[in-house]
């Protein structure tokens, strides 16, 4: 039914070379398993993804992609055509029956690259990525209709069953890194449990092409005339197409639902009689909350979807399965080079399980402000929809989704704490905020500069080293007013910078450790930290 | 500052009058709503965190006496 995308069917070119050990097989070709190829691909390590099925994400899925896995595409070369494609929006509106009760701007601030939000179809940005994975030629092979079956523990490495169209075969590997989705078979095979809370509600997921007259925002209503006691979220995505959630409640019938007459008379009476519109992708889905204890399993690491599960509201799945990938890649590429002990994968787990708990607790609290659990949250729910309009201290009470914004680890080993004062909010374990630079005589931004290896940034750096090597670990020195213009003055403000003021970043663009004075020694020592290596 | 649980309202009746007049000629919805903004309103009137624990538990506690 679909008018404005056409599913390709991908190759299932067998795999020739099945005797070699491979330092990573992925084994998931959705967002994040694709992320986490790209990502090692750049940085040197030969991936192989093994993906079971032959087409891209079936439906739209995955809309709302946020600035900070924006950032990490634009970082592995891939957010360019994202950005032409898809919708960029900042603005969320929340209706209560007719009513705007409350307006929120999720980029007050200016002077970043990436937009808060864009609104793509995951089958676009699957697409993408793929085509950027193409570019990066024999390091990256990816060989679609191959089913990871089996895997057994061998010590120093593993062993796995694939099922591909010419049969099974054994395959070695030094690490899985299991991005294969919410399913995910491979957490099956190994016996680990999957806990956490199922929501009791249903929601009809509509993608509608039309020409319509909304702007591009996000809109909620609690309560509206056209889908009474009930809850719709309208979403503009590209090429025309809008996607529109009803929320339906526990008792609907998920096959009855998703027929055209009945989905067709809900869509008429939200949009009038009048408004030509077709249906491109109908669904219907209930949503859950669940993680895993962990995330390595010794030579064995999830990520994504198959690692963690939240609700829609909040666009939080593949946005935070795009920042697993970040955070593990450069981790696993120093491990495989021998240049960090394997323990430095163990922060990938204490980085990331605080995020997915982040995420779970604000999909939770969202859901449970969307679909009260009984009479007396459902009153206190209404009464705040009903005090925002004229009281403005109800208005961040109403919680239709928190959308995804990184979450971060001050609490990580890797961080070497302050010892120094600072003001602004880009302490140890935080994603670095971007900003305007002039680089070459061009206009460019901060995140470009904070690409590849670890970076010292450091303020003038009259005194500043050469780049240094820690133990065959390359650490940049980027000194902003001579390698870098600080043009409008953002990084100073930002970071906080005075004269000598020096950040080490790490790969992932996080802050590892800051000081006032450039000190090499100090980096040593909390690049080493940051590597696991003391 | 605590949660103050001596007695502080300067006319006790009055105010417990004003309180069940509010639920007169109310179905139980509109009830619960009523109440629901009452409790919305005076909680963000205190603000303090540890007060409005407090009083959470305080409550709470009310209904698991025999
Ligand atoms: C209605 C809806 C709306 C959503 N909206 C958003 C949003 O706005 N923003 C957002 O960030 N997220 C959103 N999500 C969530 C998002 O779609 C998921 O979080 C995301 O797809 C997870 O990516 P993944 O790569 O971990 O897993 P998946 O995309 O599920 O990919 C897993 C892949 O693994 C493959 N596979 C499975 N088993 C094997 C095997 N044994 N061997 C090899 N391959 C295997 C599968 O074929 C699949 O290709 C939404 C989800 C839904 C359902």
């Amino acid at each position: 039914m679909m008018k404005t995308y056409t599913y390709q069917t991908l190759p299932a070119e067998p795999l020739a070379d099945r005797k070699s050990r491979r330092p990573v097989v992925v084994a998931g070709a959705g967002p994040v398993g694709l992320t986490m190829a790209l990502d090692l691909a750049v940085r040197g390590i030969p991936v192989l993804v093994l993906d079971d099925n032959n087409t891209v994400s079936v439906g739209s899925r995955g809309l709302c992609y946020a600035k900070r896995p924006l950032e990490i595409f634009d970082r592995l070369g891939c957010a360019a055509p994202m950005l032409e494609k898809g919708v960029s929006w900042k603005i969320g509106k929340i209706f209560r029956d007719t009513e705007l009760v409350y307006q929120f701007d999720l980029l007050p601030e200016p002077g970043h690259q990436m937009p808060a939000f864009i609104n793509l179809q995951q089958y676009h940005l699957e697409d993408m990525l793929i085509a950027r994975a193409r570019e990066l030629g024999e390091g990256l092979q990816l060989h679609w209709k191959h089913k990871v079956v089996s895997v057994q523990d061998a010590g120093d490495h593993l062993r796995l069953g694939v099922e591909a169209p010419d049969g099974l075969f054994t395959l070695e590997a030094e690490w899985l890194i299991a991005c294969d989705g919410a399913g995910s078979p491979i957490r099956e095979m190994l016996g680990v449990p999957f806990t956490g809370r199922a929501f009791q509600d249903r929601f009809l997921i509509a993608d509608v092409l039309m020409k319509a007259p909304f702007p591009a925002e996000r809109w909620f209503w609690f309560d509206p005339p056209f889908h009474r006691n009930q809850s719709v979220l309208l979403h503009r995505e590209a090429d025309d197409v809008w996607r529109i959630d009803f929320q339906l409640g526990w008792d609907a019938d998920p096959v009855e639902e998703r027929k055209p007459e009945r989905v067709l008379p809900r869509l008429r009476s939200m949009l009038g009689e009048d408004t030509a519109f077709e249906l491109e992708w109908v669904s219907v889905y209930q949503f859950a909350c669940r993680r895993l204890d962990r995330f390595r399993h010794g030579r064995v690491i999830f990520a994504g979807d198959s690692a963690h599960q939240v609700s829609p509201f909040g666009a939080r799945g593949a946005n935070t399965g795009v920042q697993d990938a970040d955070n593990l890649a450069w981790k696993l590429a120093l491990v495989l080079g021998g240049k960090a002990p394997e323990a430095l994968l163990d922060s990938y787990d204490a980085e990331r399980l605080v995020a997915a708990d982040d995420n779970i607790g604000h999909s939770s609290r969202a859901t449970d402000f969307i679909t009260p659990k009984n009479a007396a949250s459902r009153a206190f729910r209404d009464a705040v929809l009903r005090l925002a309009r004229d009281h403005a201290f109800a208005r961040p009470l109403i919680n239709s989704g928190r959308l995804s914004t990184p979450t971060p680890y001050p609490g990580s080993p890797l961080n070497t704490p302050d010892t120094e004062p600072f003001a602004g909010r880009m302490r140890p374990g935080t994603n670095c905020s971007d900003a305007p630079v002039r680089a070459g005589g061009e206009d460019g931004w901060l995140l470009h500069q904070l690409q590849g290896d670890f970076v010292a940034m450091v303020l003038g750096g009259e005194n500043a080293s050469e780049d240094l090597d820690v133990d065959g670990v390359r650490c940049r020195v980027l000194r902003i007013g001579a390698d870098v213009e600080d043009s409008e003055g953002l990084i100073a403000a930002r970071y906080d910078l005075r004269p000598g003021t020096t950040y080490l970043i790490r790969p992932d663009q996080h802050v590892a450790a800051r000081w006032r004075a450039f000190d090499t020694r100090a980096i040593a020592a909390a690049l080493r930290r940051a590597t696991a290596r003391d | 500052m605590p949660l103050n649980t001596q007695p502080n309202i300067e006319n006790p009746d009055a105010f417990y009058q004003r309180l069940v007049e509010l639920h007169q000629d109310r179905s139980e919805e509109q009830s619960r709503l009523i109440n629901a903004s009452l409790v919305l309103l005076l909680a963000n009137h205190v603000g303090d965190a540890s007060v409005l624990e407090e009083a959470m538990r305080i409550a709470a506690q009310t209904a698991d006496q025999p």
